[in-house]
């Protein structure tokens, strides 16, 4: 079992983080296609945490009930989520895009819980399973 | 981090083989009208054959390429895209939203380009 966190400030930082989320995947055993989609829900979390939250972290462990599996927690201290029935909708951006971060990122995972206060920050928690 | 644009006929062809940030990728778009307008290419190929991840901001970025390319007369074709992320793509809710012409390789995707530029008619999916 492994756990770390990175610390997600800038561009850079989102394309560092989801490398390392793709090589903890692949070790783990993940195809090539859930590879992609778990980087690609890292991806879209971690541009959230650069572009809303203004920086913050996302730890990536490996986790184990019956089966083996990811989990990604993506962490800020911004502004929160005012209405999160809308951003869960998907098609929703306070600062433009596709605004397919949230929706798009629990779409690609088995798992997603988030937590948000307004004026405190989001976490979000991401799981997938080894099948 | 400079990526070619090479001009092959009346096409540019670009190929990205890193990763771009954000910020790299807006460059990387300026450069390309640039060339489109120094070279008076009439059509763009952008190849993108060895990214592994291609999220929201890198799909919005190459659909606004592709539409920005296309206003400046160079029609536009995305190729190389892997399984792997045309999959992920379609999930994550993006098909919809994306009007890319796109070809499986370099090579249809050049055909579909001079077929079209001769024709002087949209392109099409055969």
């Amino acid at each position: 079992m492994s756990e770390d966190t990175l610390s997600v400030r800038n561009e850079m930082d989102i394309i560092s983080v989801r490398g390392f989320g793709r090589n903890v995947a692949a070790q783990l055993g993940f195809g090539v296609v859930d590879q992609c989609r778990i980087t690609t829900a890292i991806s879209e979390l971690a541009r959230n945490i650069v572009v809303h939250g203004g920086g913050g972290s996302v730890t990536i462990k490996t986790i184990q009930n019956d089966k083996k599996g990811i989990e990604i927690i993506c962490k800020d201290k911004g502004p929160g989520i005012r209405d999160m029935e809308l951003a869960l909708k998907g098609g929703f951006s306070t600062v433009g895009g596709l605004g397919i971060g949230l929706s798009g990122a629990k779409r690609l995972m088995d798992e997603f819980q988030i937590t948000s206060f307004t004026g405190k920050g989001t976490t979000v928690m991401i799981r997938k399973w080894l099948k | 981090m400079e990526i070619p644009i090479l001009k092959i006929e009346d096409f540019l062809i670009v190929s990205f083989q890193i990763e771009l940030s954000d910020h790299e990728i807006d460059m990387l778009r300026e450069s390309i009208l640039d060339k489109i307008k120094e070279t008076g290419a009439r059509g763009l190929v952008i190849d993108i054959t060895a990214l592994k991840t291609v999220d929201s901001f890198m799909a919005r970025s190459l659909s606004s390429i592709a539409d920005t390319a296309t206003l400046l007369g160079a029609r536009t074709v995305v190729v190389g895209m892997q399984p792997a992320v045309a999959l992920t793509l379609v999930e994550l809710g993006l098909r919809i939203k994306w009007k890319i012409i796109t070809a499986l390789n370099l090579e249809s995707g050049v055909n579909l380009l001079r077929k079209s530029l001769k024709s002087g008619k949209e392109m099409v999916h055969e």
